[in-house]
């Protein structure tokens, strides 16, 4: 049934934010990736005289750069980031200039994985991922608790395993 | 390893392999051994080089045909009630085992050497990625191949019979050949043998004489005569090539469904292959109509189907192409018989999308166009003004083309629920018409970038676990598009949707 006239449609936002310290955990990726140009241009800034104008001046753009980075983008993410499981799929939205939202029926999810990367764990954070038997379907969760993320991938392999089809 | 015979339901490739593997390698010494005793007479007399050289031909060829003969000797296959076993290798004893259930094609081929001896080559696979779930039998006779093929395949009809037509469903038509040289592998031939003859020149050490001697025919010329002449010549070479390439792939052509629930695709003037798709893994059809082949009126069909391969190679041989470019009328009629449907789903009406996505395809394409057009101006700003009309005769060429293209792309775009099959169009140089079954679908990724949430435009993606893995709708309108995608699979957007505006009727 087409839609009618004056009515629109949108998509809902996801129910469930992330965990808060999912913004630090940005920040220091974002930082992270900042130091590693900045660093040693400052360096050797600092250790070769005739070249310190053309190697400090880079390296305070970027660094200037990284830093607004660092503080803004997190926080745009953290609105925008969102994700809700319910009985039948799993619901994500994520991005903030491409806004992207991937829905994936329980009935078709063929795997379940928790990752958990070094800067991650530090957060004490988990990335939950999702795949269904599309190339391009997986559905990532990132930056959630990691107990709740635990929590969860047990409550989804649950599901999956109850629900009956190959997932094809 | 016994050298005793294998047990009774073991069975053995061909033992003919080894003559064919003598005769391969004998044809590839053949013609390495020539130049070979060319460049030997500089130290040995003549009758000395050609001993020597026989000598090393007989010791390659009995190498080869000795090995392959260990080989033969060590492979052998067994097709149980549940599963099929292949013990191979030359050196380590490789066994591997597919469950019989888990068998999805069943595919055969014979280069011209395998016809003439009436054997083929047996690939047995599971539909997943990669070699390690692929059986290959090679070779066996044509009698055990297509034995095989019947046995692994056999499966409940998935359909009820009688419904539609059984049988063949399309043939080769011999007038279809003149799509060949509008496809782009006219160019890209004629290139490649220009290359080809600069290459070879200069192996032998001759590319200086092959230019002097182009230069020789062309000295009174002036030179925009010979760059068109070389490049006519070029493309003449293409379409040949495109001719020949188009015979020997699709001579015999013929698609035919087979009790069962099978479509079964054989084609090939030297190399026959037979290549089977079980229907139960069908998810659609897509329709593809390169640029050259639209302007004739003419379309190709593909199958989206489960675990068909998917890696490059298979991908270029036109595994999954059920049709080659065939007249547009033809290539419905097939689709709808190949989705057991009435009316196709490739041919239906649809929705076409907003004016604000034919406003974005004119914004790239010139920028695409003037990008380059920009640099020019500047540098010949810089440099020198020669520059500056190159720039020009850029932009007198590019900007039409440019907007041609984007118009053209723009009136591809359409979507569309179709029966059981949720239908999207779009591209320019490759038209692709993707008729995918409802059922199919296993998810939805729907995704908007800052420009298209200002324009109300979003693009819809419906994963499936077929084909491409993904088949979109670009550029709809924000609202429809959700709307289309909730009713083409219901139930699974739907909890996640808003409704607006008309607050006197909820969503269904």
């Amino acid at each position: 049934m087409p839609p009618g006239e004056g009515e629109t449609v949108r998509l809902r936002p996801p129910r469930n934010t992330l965990n808060e310290r999912a913004v630090g955990w940005w920040r220091a990726q974002w930082l992270l990736t900042t130091a590693v140009p900045v660093v040693p241009l400052a360096v050797l800034g600092v250790l070769i005289g005739p070249a310190r104008l053309w190697l400090l001046l880079p390296a305070a753009v970027l660094a200037a750069a990284g830093t607004a980075a660092a503080v803004l983008f997190p926080l745009w993410w953290f609105r925008t980031h969102r994700w809700e499981v319910t009985e039948a799929a799993v619901y994500v939205r994520t991005g903030f200039f491409w806004q992207e939202w991937r829905i994936a029926p329980m009935s078709r999810i063929q795997t379940v994985d928790t990752v958990r990367g070094p800067l991650e764990q530090l957060f004490r954070l988990a990335t939950v991922t999702v795949t269904t038997a599309s190339a391009k379907g997986a559905v990532r969760i990132q930056g959630l608790d990691h107990e709740l993320a635990a929590d969860l991938a047990g409550q989804l392999t649950r599901i999956t395993r109850d629900t009956p089809g190959d997932a094809t | 390893m016994s050298t005793a015979a294998p047990p009774a339901d073991w069975h053995r490739l061909d033992p003919r392999t080894v003559l064919v593997t003598a005769l391969v390698v004998a044809g590839v010494v053949a013609g390495a051994a020539v130049p070979v005793t060319l460049g030997l007479t500089r130290w040995f007399s003549l009758p000395a080089a050609v001993l020597q050289v026989l000598a090393g031909a007989l010791l390659v060829i009995g190498v080869a045909a000795g090995a392959d003969r260990v080989r033969w000797h060590r492979t052998r296959y067994r097709v149980g009630t549940e599963r099929v076993d292949l013990h191979t290798g030359l050196l380590l004893v490789k066994r591997r085992s597919l469950a019989r259930s888990r068998i999805r094609t069943v595919d055969l081929t014979a280069n011209l050497m395998l016809r003439l001896l009436g054997l083929v080559t047996v690939r047995i696979g599971t539909g997943e990625q990669g070699s390690e779930s692929t059986l290959e039998l090679d070779p066996v006779t044509r009698a055990e191949g297509e034995r095989l093929r019947l046995l692994l395949l056999e499966r409940a009809a998935t359909a009820s019979p009688g419904v539609h037509r059984e049988g063949e469903l399309a043939v080769l038509d011999p007038r279809w050949i003149r799509y060949a040289p509008v496809s782009f592998v006219a160019p890209m031939l004629g290139g490649a043998a220009a290359g080809a003859v600069m290459q070879v020149s200069d192996w032998v050490g001759a590319q200086g004489q092959v230019i002097e001697w182009a230069g020789d025919r062309f000295r009174d010329t002036p030179l925009l005569w010979v760059i068109i002449v070389l490049v006519l010549a070029a493309l003449v070479a293409g379409v040949v090539g495109a001719l020949g390439l188009w015979i020997e792939m699709w001579w015999n052509y013929r698609l035919e469904r087979e009790a069962g629930g099978t479509l079964r695709v054989r084609r090939g003037l030297f190399t026959s292959r037979s290549i089977s798709v079980e229907e139960a893994r069908l998810r659609g059809v897509d329709l593809v109509e390169p640029l050259g082949v639209r302007l004739l009126g003419a379309a190709r069909l593909d199958a989206i189907t489960t675990g068909l391969a998917k890696d490059h190679e298979a991908r270029n041989a036109d595994h999954n192409t059920l049709l080659p470019a065939a007249p547009r009328a033809r290539a419905d009629t097939v689709a709808a018989d190949v989705l057991r449907e009435r009316d196709t789903p490739t041919g239906a009406a649809l929705t076409p999308h907003p004016r604000a996505a034919r406003g974005r395809r004119l914004r790239w394409s010139l920028a695409a166009a003037l990008g380059p057009v920009l640099i020019l101006t500047l540098l010949g700003a810089l440099l020198t003004p020669v520059l500056l009309w190159i720039a020009l005769g850029c932009a007198v060429v590019a900007v039409p083309v440019a907007v041609v293209l984007a118009l053209d792309a723009y009136r591809a775009l359409g979507h569309a629920l179709s029966g059981r099959y949720l239908v999207t169009r779009s591209g320019t140089v490759r038209r692709s018409t993707a008729a995918l079954e409802r059922a199919g679908v296993i998810g939805w990724t729907v995704k908007q970038s800052v420009f298209q949430r200002r324009a109300g435009l979003l693009s819809v993606t419906a994963t499936t676990a077929a084909g491409g893995g993904a088949y979109t709708a670009y550029d709809t309108d924000a609202s429809e598009g959700l709307a289309f995608a909730a009713e083409a699979v219901p139930g699974l957007l739907e909890p996640f949707l808003e409704r607006a505006g008309d607050p006197g009727r909820p969503g269904p």
